[in-house]
């Protein structure tokens, strides 16, 4: 292999670092008009009227709506499959607003300073309702979040909004109560993991424009184009075909921009007004705004014999969705069905609970979606039970995990939002994972040693699995172009968010056709011109764009036969191509010479193929995680000395890149573990609204990452390579949770750990 | 009013509303390598050079900088050290999505004039307001360590 498993540099590296404009505001058109959001001061409040006269009177304000102005058709912001997982909840601006930072109206002015004047000029009246702030508390409550009778969610989610739930599921596997009898060890505890900000440094940002042909354009920093355009064709009431959407270089996503949020509000104005407008959303917007991740409980319950063999796990989880059902019951979903097939020698098994409305800002996806949560509850109690067995816990993980070649009943009962798919884990390395991370953090010596002192020291491990892509959901497709000089265009649907999948789409198709990188030109990606693809989430890219881009190269390495054999006028069992030459016996002509001759001379036909894929499964990519830490016992502070991950994730396409996923990755899971908190008031107004008071891991809070891949072949990944978009973020909360304990004997229960709950723990333990 | 900045060795007379931000003249410019990501001074990806040194452009009023030297990425393009930079960034792959890359980079030129051999822990130190949510800051380091050629 020469073009994958190479760290060559990212394609559009030297643009991004030089400060080419290249993200969605820099290309915006300089006299589009300022659109600002008037959002709401009330966590829920029903609006009794809205004067807009003296806002449209201002000078420079071009228009304005609110509820009175725009198509009421309920749809769902979340970017996912169709038909789509999420329920209808949401119109473009409501008569309701369900927390601070909901759309009350929009404001298009020649100038941001003109649109702020204007938003401060709209008065409105509130009837101020009584919220729910509590996710505890939400389901049945007095005070209903959707009370609109146009709710509507598919048929296969159960949704109940009068009880204020967005979704519930149940599964089960054997005899649940009856294992739990005959276990010799029982656990039962209970664990909180708390909604996450993303922080992608870009802001999201969106503008519009109506071109010659009268269609709507809109250019978004999206990680799903095609579900933006298929979105607002519903919310907005035009036609797919009218719609048009453009990705340009995306500034982080991480699941953030997996939906759509200012798209509606500039494609309104301009088609209200004809002309551009544009969105750039404030830091404030964005946290009181956007997504957050799920908050969830978990009550888990864990039956094993005194040798550590593990009859039942039984986990009851609820999770805020917050005041709209964005990914509320596959969230849910892929908590229990990212985590629980490691475990795959139960006698049984047992997932269910319910998505809550809150009032809170809406959830929705974000790296890891639902699996950290779980995880950090599952590998927690993991790490009780070993303790009540007496057994170290890497032991416990190698009695009770998943092998190669081995399967669970769990992949085919749960998928996301439905059914899921049976599956043989055909490239699983966890075992060789645990054991190289146990021998790089020096585990024995250290989970053993003595602990005293004011300082003391501790490790913890956890493992975890992810999935590369959602299997027979997520499409994707490519277009490969052959051009006179014999480079190759590929026009991709996927998008590059960040993670350098142009790069490593580009290695893929190279090494199928024998050429270099260089001389694949990318794009991605713009619904009018790339062929679809579902976007870059459920770490997809590598493992369904990267398969549609391996089909999509090897029918192109047959065109260029064809061409060959009529060029040579021979049959095509005689001509091969070596990625620089089409051969025929002793007769060769060179890639390019041919080329040229296919455009300007005989026979002329443009060569291009469009290559599709659909996973019938969905390979999970392993890991191990092991963190060092070292607490004070004076303050509670914790300090994550060395953080270990060893990862399977096939064979890596660009292990550069793979390892940069991996280590950014961790970087979040570090900040949900130890610092990242959404705080509101008890008012539901969120305290946590900038970077100030939102605290994300800065360089000096990320002391040792060590991460090494190790290679497995996934058979049915392009070149054996299965995701790793997410897994890295699994395992920091638990590894974490667990070397805390092993340093001082206390268990926190709920994320994020702070000095503060250390420190309490330590005092209630004496 | 009116205000005189010499933008990459460009002296420029530019019309700004009192109160408008160095960053937002800036963007309105066209250098579009300085970028606006938290309005609030925290992280660091609308880093430019005032008179050499690194400020936060979204904390600084225009009007404030009338009569100096501000340098954006688009005036050390051709300079070695931004190659060489830029350089180790990439072949560690630690531009993921670019954002705050030109802040970064910005303040590690800096770095480079200010610091002689810079130890693991004074880069650290000096970059902590450049944020990043993609790497995980530890390839960023790699890279910039390499640039130093600093042993660890």
């Amino acid at each position: 292999m020469k073009e994958v498993k190479s760290s060559i540099k990212k394609v559009d590296g030297i643009g991004l670092v030089s400060g080419k404009p290249v993200y969605t505001d820099d290309l915006a058109p300089k006299n589009a008009l300022i659109v600002k959001v008037l959002r709401s001061p009330h966590a829920f409040a029903r609006i009794k009227n809205i004067d807009t006269k003296e806002a449209e009177s201002l000078d420079g304000v071009e228009c304005i709506l609110t509820y009175k102005d725009v198509p009421k058709n309920r749809f769902t912001r979340a970017g996912q499959g169709y038909p789509e997982p999420s329920p209808y909840d949401k119109y473009i601006f409501d008569e309701y607003v369900r927390y601070v930072g909901d759309e009350v109206a929009a404001v298009a002015a020649k100038d941001e300073y003109t649109a702020e004047k204007a938003l401060k000029l709209i008065k409105v009246e509130y009837e101020v309702l009584e919220p729910v702030l509590d996710f505890e508390k939400s389901k049945g409550s007095k005070s209903i979040i959707h009370p609109e009778k146009d709710f509507q969610s598919e048929g296969f989610i159960s949704s109940d909004p009068k009880n204020n739930i967005a979704a519930t599921y149940e599964m089960s596997i054997g005899n649940i109560e009856e294992e739990i009898k005959k276990s010799e060890v029982v656990i039962k505890e209970r664990f909180y993991t708390q909604a996450q900000a993303h922080v992608m440094m870009e802001p999201h940002s969106a503008y519009s424009y109506i071109d010659m042909q009268g269609r709507l354009v809109v250019v978004s920093s999206t990680q799903v184009p095609f579900h933006v355009r298929r979105i607002l064709s519903r919310a907005l009431d035009i036609p797919i075909k009218n719609i048009r959407v453009i990705k340009p270089r995306v500034g982080g996503g991480f699941g953030g921009k997996q939906g759509i949020h200012g798209e509606p509000y500039v494609a309104l104005i301009t088609l209200k007004t004809g002309k551009p407008a544009k969105i750039y959303y404030t830091r404030k917007e964005v946290f009181e705004s956007t997504y957050t991740r799920h908050a969830m409980r978990f009550d888990i319950t864990i039956g094993a014999d005194k040798n550590g063999k593990i009859n039942v796990i039984d986990v009851k989880g609820l999770s805020d969705t917050g005041a709209y059902g964005e990914h509320a019951l596959t969230t849910f979903m892929v908590a229990g069905s990212k985590v629980l097939p490691m475990y795959n020698k139960v006698k049984a098994v047992r997932f269910g609970g319910d998505v809550v409305y809150t009032n809170h800002p809406s959830a929705g996806a974000y790296r890891g979606y639902g699996a950290i949560q779980a995880n950090f509850a599952i590998e927690s109690a993991m790490d009780i039970l070993a303790h009540k067995l007496n057994i170290d816990p890497v032991k416990l993980r190698k009695i009770n995990m998943i092998r190669e070649k081995e399967t669970s009943p769990i992949f085919k009962i749960m998928g996301e939002g439905r059914e899921g798919v049976e599956m043989i884990v055909n490239s699983c390395k966890l075992d060789e994972c645990i054991e190289k991370g146990v021998k790089k953090i020096d585990w024995e010596n250290k989970f053993s040693s003595k602990k005293e002192g004011k300082k003391v020291k501790g490790v913890g491990m956890a493992i975890a699995m992810q999935g590369s892509g959602i299997a027979k959901i997520d499409m994707a497709s490519a277009t490969l172009k052959l051009n006179d000089d014999g480079s190759f265009n590929l026009l991709i649907g996927a998008t590059d968010i960040g993670t350098g999948s142009d790069t490593i789409l580009s290695q893929i198709a190279a090494e199928v056709l024998n050429v270099p990188t260089d001389d694949i030109i990318p794009y991605s990606s713009d619904t009018d011109i790339t062929p679809f693809d579902t976007g870059a989430y459920a770490s997809s890219t590598t493992y369904v764009s990267g398969n549609a881009v391996r089909i999509a190269a090897e029918k192109m390495k047959k065109e260029i036969i064809k061409a060959g054999a009529e060029y040579f006028e021979v049959s095509e069992e005689k001509v091969s191509f070596n990625g620089k030459e089409i051969i025929a016996g002793e007769n060769k002509i060179t890639l390019k010479k041919l080329a040229e001759i296919l455009y300007y001379n005989e026979n002329q036909k443009q060569l291009s193929v469009t290559g599709s894929y659909v996973g019938e499964e969905s390979p999970p990519p392993f890991m191990a995680g092991f963190a060092e830490v070292e607490v004070d016992t004076e303050t509670g502070k914790v300090d994550l000395i060395n953080y270990v991950a060893v990862v399977d994730c096939g064979t890596p396409i660009n292990p550069n890149l793979a390892k940069v996923q991996v280590e950014g990755g961790l970087a979040q899971g570090i900040g949900m573990a130890m610092y990242e908190e959404v705080i509101y008031d008890k008012n539901g107004r969120l305290l946590t609204n900038n970077l100030m008071n939102y605290k994300i891991p800065s360089r000096v809070d990320i002391n040792k990452l060590d991460v090494e891949l190790v290679e497995s072949y996934e058979p049915s990944g392009p070149f054996g390579a299965k995701s790793v978009g997410e897994i890295g973020i699994d395992t920091p909360p638990a590894a974490i949770a667990n070397a805390i304990f092993n340093a001082i004997g206390v268990r926190i229960k709920d994320l994020p750990i702070t000095p503060e709950k250390v420190l309490k723990a330590l005092k209630n333990k004496k | 009013m009116k205000i005189t900045l010499t933008i990459n060795n460009t002296k420029r007379e530019v019309e700004i509303s009192p109160s408008e931000f160095l960053l937002d003249v800036l963007r309105r410019l066209n250098y579009s390598s300085v970028k606006k990501g938290c309005d609030t001074g925290t992280c660091g990806v609308c880093t430019v050079l005032m008179d050499g040194k690194p400020v936060l452009s979204c904390s600084i009023l225009a009007a404030s900088a009338d009569g100096h030297e501000i340098t954006t990425i688009e005036g050390i393009e051709k300079d070695p050290e931004f190659k060489n930079i830029s350089n180790a960034l990439l072949e560690e792959g630690a531009d993921q999505c670019g954002f705050c890359s030109p802040g970064l980079i910005l303040n590690v030129y800096a770095m480079g004039k200010e610091l002689k051999n810079p130890t693991e822990d004074e880069i650290k130190k000096y970059l902590v307001g450049n944020l990043c949510r993609c790497t995980g800051y530890v390839p960023q380091l790699r890279a910039i360590k390499k640039y130093f050629e600093v042993k660890a």
